[in-house]
């Protein structure tokens, strides 16, 4: 199956991606062999077959209900592109 | 023209009074400064994983268990993704296809009739963030206190009517979230929020019509009257041979209307996976079953029995058992004074009153059921009399004195010594000597003159009835 | 500089015995990186500073017996957080970000004494298998600076290869700890999923990925192992069971007697360059002559194991890199006057192409209507798999594989066609999606390229020290790769 060019501009606007017009027609087209070969899988009979998401054999990880304050304010700002100290600053929604 | 009946489902959100948040140690503290309860894992930083708190499993269990479910044992988080400045790691871990519990049910009163309305799904998840946006400067402030703070999400069937029973499905809800403890219940401050799916039909189709969801309402009030006039709203546009749409609609407290929600109707695709980072979560038995153990009485079962046991009518009952700290001062009242009725009478008159003007919750006042208790021993010893008693009641209410050491302090004590009253009566007829003519020439009315006459004199400390009989006795 | 050409064993024997100073071994490391770096830059920052302070303060302490590695200058993939030390996945969204915490395996490390010498360069988000999707550069194999060091630690390897540290700690997804070991004639590891804790690796695919040990032989990694491995309450996923002495259990054994090594027919029956099949055959003739027994065994669900692998780390990638908003933290567009708009420049300029490939394919794999198609049917196929291997792995001890199909290609040769650049991981990806442990071995250098030729060696579960003993015995009789040209030519 593949994808269209205008399926893979929604994807991106979905992924908050924008792409320009040369590389929408590179990314359809790669995408497209990409998802082709992924079609594979249907060659396999898999009804009655649990789905494996993850390897991990262990259930019910839980923590106490204990609270803790490891840092401050101050660190956990420091890499944020703006803010005035308190707030994360961002642009308005329209 | 056919009659309409609307179709109404109602998904509540609310949030567990746990110490720390879902999925870190932060604290859920409300009402701190911007961004102090965060950490790596709750600001979405690279690399942090969650891990979920025990606490918030035990209260989305109790709450399920209280409201009827079938608890699932195994339970799996899942991812909701989508892009929001509020949203850290651009998804919510929620839960999807296996939710913590399933199917139950709650019984709601209205008008008098009682009816099951189906819960069809309990889970958990975590909070989002906050944000304020500012016109002025054209941008967002963001505050991550609140993200992660855990949530329960509550789903009912579309077995509500009417915006009456929608209000009172949210209202028993909301009283057994608090009566378990583990919410507070908090419109106004978000704690607890309700958006609403709704759709008309004529009365006797069995398709559902096409629904709008409504969100922003701040209250019951709100949601009432959002409903009522979404109703009318779909409803005409049907009449008008128009369709309704489906869509997001907000509801406008200022101009009492719905209107849609602004910006792209971008359909959300969350597109929902299991979260790799948490492992599936399954229950013990045991556990399960200790925690119903914990289950305080509810209340629907404690109006009930506040009906059996105290023998009180059915609105006093409710009202009584409407808050579950309100039911324990009766209660506790009526073990110290067993006169329930008397005590759910000042109540539901004076108690409430106070409780109203001054804004609080019983617990935080200095008012104690001991102090109620004496207070309406003294009146029926006759200590005081029962409009002294209405009257000194708020100081009372809001010092948390004794009664009693407060009336004798106060030299307020009821006057019952006949002698002294009757000197007063005396005092009285001797100043009134037309006045006591004209009663007994035939206006018997006058006695009731006479007796506020010497309520006067005594500053409202006489003892009515004996001031009656005595009057009747000096004057034939 | 001889000094940084010992293995991690040594040094920190010498280390221990003060033979050496620290200052002399971090400087010895030092000189190697600023002769080597301009033409293999397999580093994105370096903490020559800091790490000499910290040398001359474990110095005037005297070494700590409690610190089973102390003293040794180590570097890290730069996908693995280092408190106050920069850490940005090779990406341009996360040029500048500097993390106030430290991921739980460098807590161990420091606790164990370990000096952090430089943050290692890789492919973008760890998305790729040659370290040419670097918004920092591509790194140069050692062997040839003309040929990729792999991928995605490839930073990693070339750094140990090259003796700029003892040892790195990379990440494995889909073969990024083994193929570029491989092909750069070094040890790595990935152990059991759950192994190594996860809390502090920038993720991208979260049932995927975990954090091995890199290193010049066998003992080493047991050694790196033995102080990253055990269970961490910050990661959910991590696994509760104990660690045993790696390094005592790799003594045990002399030779291979009673060892079954399983070689799946799908993986050598076409498709392997013939140096790379002669070099491999040896290796297991040596393992024959070391009383090991070679059985064929069958994997027979590998031909769709590359489409599994890449729907759910796609899946998952798509997700986790959600959180690049520029809001908290990177890259952001300041010119945006809008929400959506800084949310679209930031991510797109901040982003690689591979990088945004892959969010594009996983967002698509993952969202209605396809969901069942792609995502869930991956996961079925997934448990197809592992079935294969835990069937295999009752009639073997362990299964043997080679590690790509050829030795390090050329710098620029796959690049441009992404598909063919995921049908090269046919060997190691299937590894990830059990969750098993898997250890790449050098076995020779391949005639035709002269260039190293890597064999794997996967084990069951938690298996680690049958993988160690078996190597360990291996690496004794086989001749290792050689120094290589990057080193060779500075004498």
């Amino acid at each position: 199956m593949s994808i269209s060019k205008e399926q893979v501009a929604k994807i991106a606007t979905l992924s908050r991606l924008s792409l320009e017009e040369d590389k929408l027609d590179q990314f359809t087209g790669q995408l497209s062999s990409i998802l082709q070969y992924m079609e594979k899988l249907n060659e396999l009979e898999t009804t009655d077959v649990e789905p494996l998401y993850s390897p991990v054999e262990q259930t019910t990880v839980l923590r106490e209900d204990v609270v803790e304050k490891k840092f401050k304010r101050e660190e956990l700002l420091a890499n944020a592109p703006e803010d005035d100290g308190q707030y994360f600053i961002v642009p308005r929604i329209i | 023209m056919p009659e309409y009946e609307s179709v109404i489902g109602l998904e509540v959100h609310a949030q567990l009074k746990t110490k720390s948040k879902i999925f870190c140690s932060c604290s859920t503290e409300f009402g701190r400064e911007p961004n102090e309860n965060t950490c790596p894992v709750c600001m979405g930083m690279p690399g942090v994983l969650p891990v979920l708190n025990k606490r918030a499993v035990e209260y989305a269990v109790k709450m399920a268990l209280a409201v009827n479910c079938k608890i699932n044992q195994k339970s799996i988080f899942a991812r909701k993704n989508y892009f929001y400045p509020d949203l850290p790691k651009g998804y919510q871990i929620s839960q999807y296809e296996l939710p913590v519990a399933e199917h139950g049910y709650i019984t709601i009163q209205v008008g008098g009739k009682e009816k099951k309305i189906g819960i069809t799904r309990i889970h958990m998840e975590e909070d989002a963030g906050k944000s304020v946006h500012s016109a002025a400067e054209n941008v967002s402030y963001v505050d991550l206190n609140r993200t992660g703070v855990p949530l329960i999400e509550i789903v009912s069937e579309p077995d509500i009517r009417s915006p009456e029973e929608a209000v009172a499905y949210l209202k028993a809800l909301r009283s057994i979230l608090v009566y378990l403890e583990i919410c507070d219940g908090n419109m106004e401050e978000g704690s607890f929020r309700c958006d609403a799916n709704i759709s008309i039909r004529p009365r006797g189709q069995k398709e559902f019509g096409t629904r709008t969801e409504l969100k922003n309402m701040n209250s019951f009030r709100h949601v009432q009257r959002a409903l009522e006039y979404e109703i009318e709203r779909q409803i005409d546009l049907v009449e008008d041979g128009e369709e309704v749409v489906q869509e997001t609609r907000l509801y406008d407290a200022d101009k009492n209307i719905t209107r849609p929600m602004r910006g792209k109707e971008e359909a959300h695709d969350y597109r929902y996976f299991p979260d790799p980072d948490l492992v599936p979560l399954v229950l013990k038995s045991e556990w399960i079953e200790q925690w119903r153990k914990e289950l305080p009485e509810l209340p629907a079962d404690k109006l009930q029995r506040f009906i059996r046991q105290y023998g009180l009518p059915v609105y006093d009952a409710e009202v009584l058992t409407a808050e579950k700290d309100l039911a324990d001062f009766f209660e506790q009242t009526v073990k110290i004074y067993n006169q329930p009725k008397k005590v759910s009478n000042w109540m539901l008159s004076e108690v409430l009153r106070e409780l109203n003007e001054a804004r609080i919750k019983i617990g935080q006042s200095k008012f104690r059921p001991e102090n109620l208790a004496k207070l309406i021993k003294i009146i029926d010893d006759g200590l005081i009399s029962g409009k002294i008693g209405k009257s000194i009641f708020s100081e009372i209410f809001n010092t948390g004195q004794d009664p009693e050491e407060y009336v004798r302090a106060k030299g307020m004590v009821q006057i019952s010594d006949s002698s002294a009253l009757e000197q007063v009566v005396e005092e009285v007829l001797a100043d009134l000597p037309k006045e006591v003519e004209r009663y007994k020439n035939g206006q018997t009315k006058l006695l009731g003159f006479f007796v506020g006459q010497v309520m006067k004199r005594t500053k409202g400390q006489a003892n009515p009835g004996l001031v009656n009989k005595i009057l009747k006795e000096k004057l034939g | 500089m001889e000094l940084a050409f010992k293995t991690l064993t040594r040094i920190r024997d010498i280390l221990s015995r003060k033979e050496a100073s620290v200052e002399e071994v971090v400087n010895a490391c030092l000189q190697v990186i600023e002769k080597t770096e301009p033409e293999l830059n397999a580093l994105i920052t370096t903490c020559a500073e800091e790490a000499i302070e910290q040398a001359r303060q474990m110095d005037n302490q005297g070494p700590d017996p409690e610190k089973p590695l102390w003293g040794v200058p180590v570097v890290i993939k730069d996908v693995i957080a280092t408190k106050g030390i920069r850490t940005t996945c090779a990406s341009k969204i996360l040029e500048n970000f500097v993390p106030c915490y430290d991921a739980t395996l460098v807590e161990k490390l420091k606790q164990a004494g370990c000096i952090i010498l430089g943050k290692t360069n890789m492919d973008e988000f760890a998305m790729g298998s040659s370290t040419e999707n670097s918004a920092f550069g591509p790194t140069k194999n050692p062997y040839d600076l003309t040929r990729v060091p792999g991928g995605s630690s490839g930073g990693s390897a070339a750094s140990v290869a090259a003796a700029q540290a003892f040892a790195s700690v990379g990440t494995d997804t889909g073969g990024s700890i083994r193929q570029p070991a491989g092909f750069c004639g070094i040890v790595g590891l990935k152990p059991t999923y759950g192994r190594v804790s996860r809390f502090g690796l920038i993720a991208y695919g979260s049932s995927l990925d975990q954090a091995g040990p890199m290193t010049r032989t066998v003992r080493d990694a047991a050694l790196m192992l033995q102080v990253i491995a055990g269970h961490d309450p910050k990661d959910s996923t991590s696994s509760p069971e104990d660690v045993p002495d790696y390094v005592q259990t790799l003594q045990k054994a002399n030779d291979l007697k009673g060892i079954r090594l399983g070689y799946p027919v799908e993986y050598w029956e076409k498709g392997l360059s013939p140096e790379v099949k002669d070099c491999c055959e040896q290796a297991l003739n040596k393992a024959r002559e070391l009383g090991a027994e070679i059985i064929p065994i069958s994997i027979k669900h590998t031909p769709y194991a590359i489409a599994t692998y890449y729907i759910i780390a796609m899946a998952e990638a798509s997700s986790n890199l959600a959180r690049y908003d520029g809001v908290r933290f990177g890259f952001r567009d300041k010119e945006a006057t809008e929400l959506l708009e800084m949310y679209l420049n930031s991510r797109s300029k901040g982003f690689g192409e591979e990088v945004k490939r892959r969010i594009m394919l996983g967002t698509y794999v993952l969202s209605a209507g396809y969901y069942d198609a792609y995502y869930k049917k991956a996961a079925q196929v997934r448990r197809l798999i592992r079935q294969d291997f835990l069937d295999a792995l009752k009639a073997c001890d362990l299964i043997c594989a080679p590690v790509a199909p050829t030795t390090a290609f050329k710098l620029g040769e796959n690049i441009d066609d992404p598909l063919q650049m995921y049908l090269t991981d046919i060997f190691t990806i299937s590894l990830n999606l059990t969750g098993l442990p898997g250890m790449t071995l050098p076995v020779g250098l391949g005639q035709e390229t002269n260039m190293p030729v890597g064999m794997q060696f996967f084990g069951p579960a938690f298996g680690e020290e049958i993988i160690f003993q078996v190597c360990h015995v291996l690496e004794q009789a086989l001749q290792g790769p050689g120094l290589p040209h990057v080193l060779k030519d500075e004498g």
